[in-house]
């Protein structure tokens, strides 16, 4: 029963995962990381991490892939030029990526951790659950769970001073980054012509 | 299932975020691939916190969990800034501060 789960909740990660990286649209992009994020829920579960799995489902597949869908819908699809600045990159990466994998895998199974290839020590009836975990957080871990309320304190700042909208940006056209650094060839009559690359 | 097999499976969600990144230009999509790459780790970290038989690594994988949730944050508002100010999205683009 264990080996099923674990197969299909595998395969649902990893083919989320590949869903992510070659979706050519982004809000499909989104909706496979949401796939993803479910089946490591169930991941988590298996290796008895309740609390996870439920974080990961409330957090993440719920709070955080609105806020992605929302700014998914706000910007729209963009579509991604043929223009290639490196070559071969597209070859390359999945070349590397593959790399990758290899080494990670050689430098974890080379580790010489003897309990690997177990299932793991038993443990209480209690391990992982939400109780467990905030006993740690608001006793060992006390520094670090303030800590991270801090660091989201700020972000949440700093994301309302990065999104507000700014008059002195905002009202003209402001171009590709060659044309606003660019010398303003002429002042007077109309606007210049609107922005090449940007979104309209 | 032992262990190894969680290991194993995170190195290879590492690997396809490391790739998507390397590969994908829009700056959302990159964002997406990061989180793989965040969750790759965390499932590393509770996959080594059961085979210790400690809750340690569950309490690091949650504070994981919030530094990728700020990440979130702060990277979709600077997209929205990118948009509002009609510059491309795209990462091969914007590339002002390169050397």
């Amino acid at each position: 029963m264990e080996e099923i789960l674990f197969f299909a909740a595998a395969l649902g990660a990893l083919g989320g995962a590949i869903g992510v990286v070659l979706m050519r649209n982004p809000l499909f992009g989104v909706l496979a990381l949401v796939v993803h994020l479910f089946s490591l829920a169930i991941l988590f579960l298996l290796l008895t991490a309740a609390f996870i799995a439920a974080a990961q489902v409330v957090v993440y597949a719920g709070a955080v892939m609105v806020l992605y869908v929302f700014v998914v819908a706000y910007v729209g699809d963009e579509h991604e030029p043929a223009w290639e600045p490196i070559p071969g990159q597209r070859f390359l990466a999945p070349l590397l990526g593959a790399a990758l994998f290899v080494e990670l895998s050689i430098a974890v199974l080379g580790s010489s951790l003897l309990a690997l290839d177990t299932d793991g020590p038993d443990v209480a009836p209690g391990f992982g659950d939400p109780a467990e975990i905030g006993k740690l957080l608001l006793e060992r871990f006390l520094l670090a769970f303030e800590a991270s309320s801090i660091l989201l304190l700020l972000a949440a700042v700093g994301a309302v001073v990065l999104a507000a909208r700014r008059r002195d940006l905002d009202g003209g056209d402001v171009g590709t980054p060659s044309e606003r650094f660019a010398p303003k060839a002429s002042e007077e009559g109309a606007p210049a012509a609107p922005p090449t690359g940007g979104p309209s | 299932m032992s262990i190894e097999w969680y290991i194993v499976l995170s190195s290879l969600l590492f690997a396809v975020g490391a790739m998507g990144i390397l590969i994908r230009r829009s700056p959302i999509v990159i964002l997406l691939c990061l989180e793989l790459m965040l969750n790759a780790g965390n499932l590393a970290l509770v996959a080594f916190s059961r085979m210790v038989g400690n809750q340690d690594g569950q309490v690091f994988a949650v504070i994981v969990m919030v530094v990728a949730a700020c990440e979130v944050v702060i990277g979709l508002g600077l997209i929205v800034a990118i948009y509002r100010r009609k510059l491309p999205l795209d990462v091969d683009e914007l590339r002002t501060l390169r050397g």
